[in-house]
């Protein structure tokens, strides 16, 4: 690597006066760009634990919820209506709006490891409420529908056969509900991956997005500006697809196989009885006139 | 409440202007990914085999985080990085990757039986397709229709990040001044746009589908 | 014992399912509940497991009163089985049949073992036990609701039209396992179907069911052929009354001729020499009639050969010896040759009947019915839809119960 290219900040040819994309796979190949404390690799995986922190407690909210919901059949329209109506509302007009409203009010100065800086908890706080509130409507939503797409008579027995109201919920709602369960959460990881870098916008709070916020203070730089922010684009572009695949085949493990389809060739495992007697006689019999008990009535 | 009427009135100007770009940066990107998704999901209901794999690109195009098209669409298309002309190419890929799925759930859903009844009576493939599958498909592409507009107006603002002049800029204004004013305004704009879109969308699948009553929620 | 009293259902909004109903349906026997939709047959059903709760009125589970028990412990103890299975398809059979039991708190292993057990009874080859629902027929289906609602052992089943969502093939097969079942389990069974004949098939007692909820008559199979209560019930138990209720009557001693038999590879022209009227009964090594040989129709050249399945003739049904009138009038009826074949219990051929020889039976018993009642008459008020034993009970004296 020579250094003096990477510290050259004259735009390269082009109309629109940015870094061509060409300066992207030299971005990618300098050792320093990952390294340390505002390096790709520290903001990455400041991106995926907040993604996971995110996504287990708004699952946590929003899966009793739902089975709540979808078991009871009330309150979809109250609580389902609000929850997709807060879809409407932009993730960064909502994050500017609690930032200035909440964070004057948060004390706490002292940050986390390396993953919540130090004195940035007071927008820490706003960013991942507002990405919470971005996952927990999916979630909730598709929790709701799997229940109610079940179909009525499994409950129905489930119920008549003697199982109390919780265990009806998570011995047979949830799992049946699964497919529809994990759809959701699917859709909101991806949100959550895409718009934490929206989240970004408040000021020390870490994750992929700070590459591409900052970047946009020198465009030109071709160390912090322009292949930078596209850098850490196509890295959220590649952590979002990731995500999509490894949630795709934690669906294919967790969801009951007779509920996809996917029944596999094993061998039974079910060991035969000694046959019943009556088994053969009727096996071997070889009447040809029927008995009359099988005419259908007249 | 005085006070919005009131930051509004002395920034009419500016934000009228915001508002019209917002809006068509939503809707062009509506209106043409909807025009790419028909002959595209058509083709995966028409053609069985071509339905995994342009359900897998629509699903992987979508997957790209909005952000990221933003930025990379200056570089291949050579536009400047405010170029509006971004953010409306990007959302017609999202609406696109959207609506391929629904045109072709649409048109499948279409009853076989009504199919073969219409086909006894002499309708032709093309007036199968214009005057039996599309408007009985309504619905289902309606709906998906409303999905893609409301993350359409969503992501519009997002482009504030890189400082795309729109109404989300009524965010930046908010946060940069210090008050609250601006960003109050900007939320329930983008809320009434929402609820607007929606209801013309709502009406337009009404007077095309008549038959049914609009799909709830 | 499951008893109604005066059991009522009123939704809000005014309709009334249930009016007034009050029942007794006896310990170990089938009672079918049977009528129109909007009769109310399956709300009464919901209302023994508390599925649904009565506006007014008690029902009494062997004395208690359902209403005092807790509703899960109380579906513990009953079987329920219904008409699209409801079976769980994220579990397989055998985790579906297991469910009770586990429920009951019995260890794994020997909830797994009767699972296995009650597979076997209701008909199905262990092989469907790792299978899901999915996987199986709709008759297949049915069997293994069936067999989940007897894991538990309860002393009770409750079944809302479990067979008729199946085509009448299948359907009668499921018919004669919950026979089977019944002759070897004997469980206090209310069973809801719309269908007249299935319920005089299968049930030991028949409620029949007024549109608006209310009983219309509750009585034995044959009384309710023979003795409909009013219109809607002889409307509802249909046209046939006569030839139905003779599945009911014991053909008794019938005069049986006796037949010269041709052996199945035995030569032609044995069949030719042994055969009367045109027509030689063909039966296999064990006896068992096989089908009829028209001898007529044997070319001379072919006389040479011998007697082959081919050849058979296949029209006529059986009748055993100590069946219904209604099988030998049948089997006399069906038969090619005109002469009904009657086998022995073990299916070893008895003799044959001819139609008028049927006829005869049947008129002299009911001449013997006639005075019966008459006489009855004389001795008694005449009061409809009263239940009780009467002269048609000979079936039960038999042990054949159903045509």
């Amino acid at each position: 690597m020579i250094p003096g290219l990477l510290s050259r900040t004259t735009p390269d040819p082009g109309d629109n006066g940015l870094p061509g994309l060409h300066r992207v796979p030299i971005w990618f190949n300098d050792p320093l760009n990952w390294k340390g404390p505002d390096g790709l690799l520290a903001y990455t995986s400041e991106h995926i634990v907040y993604t996971i922190v995110v996504l287990a407690v708004a699952m946590v909210i929003a899966v009793p919820l739902g089975l709540l919901i979808g078991h009871t059949g009330r309150g979809s329209a109250a609580i389902g209506g609000s929850v997709n109506a807060l879809r409407a509302v932009p993730p960064l007009g909502l994050l500017i709006l609690l930032i200035a409203v909440i964070s004057p009010h948060i004390h706490i100065t002292q940050g986390f490891t390396y993953l919540i800086a130090r004195g940035s908890v007071p927008y820490f706080i706003p960013a991942m409420a507002v990405l919470l509130v971005l996952a927990i409507s999916p979630i909730l939503t598709s929790t709701y529908a799997g229940v109610q797409a079940i179909d009525p008579a499994v409950r129905d027995a489930a119920r008549g056969m003697g199982m109390r109201p919780v265990q009806v919920v998570t011995r047979v709602e949830f799992p049946n509900a699964l497919p529809l369960i994990m759809s959701g959460m699917r859709s909101a990881t991806l949100q959550v991956i895409a718009t934490m870098t929206v989240a970004a916008y408040a000021p020390l709070v870490g994750g992929i997005g700070r590459l591409i916020v900052d970047g946009d203070q020198d465009l030109t730089s071709l160390r912090y500006g322009y292949p930078a922010m596209v850098a850490g684009g196509i890295t959220v572009a590649v952590l979002a697809l990731a995500a999509e695949g490894l949630l795709a085949l934690l669906q294919r493990r967790v969801v009951s196989r007779g509920i996809t389809g996917r029944y596999s060739t094993r061998r039974e495992k079910y060991e035969r009885h000694p046959p019943a007697a009556s088994r053969g006689a009727r096996a071997g019999s070889a009447r040809r006139m029927r008995r009359s008990g099988q005419l259908s009535h007249t | 409440m005085g006070a919005l009427w009131h930051y509004f009135l002395s920034n009419r100007q500016q934000v009228q202007g915001w508002a019209i770009t917002t809006i068509w940066l939503a809707a062009v990107p509506l209106a043409a990914g909807l025009a790419l998704a028909l002959p595209a999901g058509w083709a995966a209901s028409r053609f069985r085999w071509s339905y995994p794999p342009l359900v897998s690109l629509a699903g992987a195009l979508y997957t790209i985080p909005s952000l990221v098209l933003f930025l990379l669409l200056p570089g291949i298309l050579g536009t400047g990085i405010l170029d509006t002309l971004n953010v409306a190419v990007a959302l017609t890929v999202y609406t696109f990757a959207l609506l391929v799925r629904a045109v072709a759930d649409g048109l499948s859903a279409v009853n076989a039986d009504t199919l073969s009844a219409a086909s006894a009576m002499g309708y032709t493939g093309r007036q199968l397709l214009i005057g039996v599958q599309l408007p009985l498909a309504v619905p289902v592409i309606g709906s998906g229709l409303r999905v893609a507009a409301v993350a359409n107006l969503s992501l519009v603002s997002v482009a504030s990040i890189i400082g795309t002049s729109q109404l989300g800029q009524l965010f930046i204004t908010g946060s940069s001044l210090g008050i609250l004013t601006p960003i109050v305004l900007g939320l329930i704009c983008f809320v009434i746009l929402a609820l607007c879109f929606d209801l013309v969308i709502r009406l337009a699948m009404r007077v095309l589908a008549p038959w049914r009553r609009a799909v709830p929620g | 014992m499951i008893r109604f009293d005066s059991v009522t259902k009123r939704y809000a909004g005014g309709t009334v399912a249930v009016r007034d109903f009050s029942l007794e349906a006896p310990s170990g026997q089938i009672t079918v509940l049977v009528g129109p939709s909007g009769c109310g047959k399956t709300t009464t059903l919901r209302m023994i497991n508390r599925m649904i709760d009565p506006t007014s009125g008690r029902i009494l589970l062997n004395d208690r009163d359902v209403a005092t028990l807790r509703p899960f412990e109380l579906r513990r103890g009953i079987g329920y089985v219904i008409q699209q299975g409801g079976l769980f398809p994220h579990k397989t059979v055998i985790g579906n049949i297991e469910t009770v039991p586990l429920l009951l708190g019995q260890d794994r292993r020997r909830a797994q073992a009767r699972a296995l057990e009650l597979l076997d009874r209701v008909g199905l080859p262990a092989e469907v036990a790792g299978r899901y629902p999915a996987q199986l027929s709709g008759g297949q289906q049915q069997r293994v609701g069936v067999a989940r609602a007897l894991a538990g052992d309860p002393p009770v089943m409750l079944m809302d039209e479990p067979f008729s969502a199946v085509d009448p093939v299948v359907r009668a097969q499921l018919q004669e396992v919950l026979v089977r079942l019944q002759g070897d389990l004997g469980k206090t069974i209310v069973f809801v179907t719309h269908d007249i004949d299935e319920a005089i098939k299968l049930g030991d007692q028949i409620a029949v069911m007024r549109p608006g909820g209310t009983l219309a008559q509750f009585a034995r199979p044959p009384e309710l052929l023979s003795r409909p209560a009013d219109a809607f019930v002889a409307g509802f138990v249909g046209r046939d009354r006569g030839y139905r209720a003779l599945g009911f009557a014991a053909a008794g001693a019938l005069p049986l001729a006796p037949e010269r038999t041709v052996r199945l590879g035995g030569p032609l022209k044995a069949a030719r020499d042994r055969g009367a009227d045109g027509w030689a009964l063909v039966v296999d090594d064990r006896e068992h009639p096989l089908g009829w040989l028209a001898t007529g129709e044997v070319p001379d050249a072919a006389l040479g050969g011998d007697v082959e399945t081919g050849l058979l003739s296949l029209g006529g049904t059986l009748a055993t010896e100590a069946g219904t009138l209604r099988e030998a009038l049948d089997a006399a009826l069906s038969s090619p040759s005109g002469r009904g074949v009657i086998v022995h219990p073990d299916g070893r051929f008895a003799g044959t009947v001819t139609a008028s020889q049927v006829l005869t039976a049947i008129e002299s018993r009911a001449a013997r019915l006639r005075q019966q009642a008459v006489h009855d008459a004389g001795k008694q008020p005449a009061g409809p839809g009263r239940s009780g034993r009467s002269a048609d009970d000979d079936v039960a004296a038999t042990g054949i119960g159903r045509t």
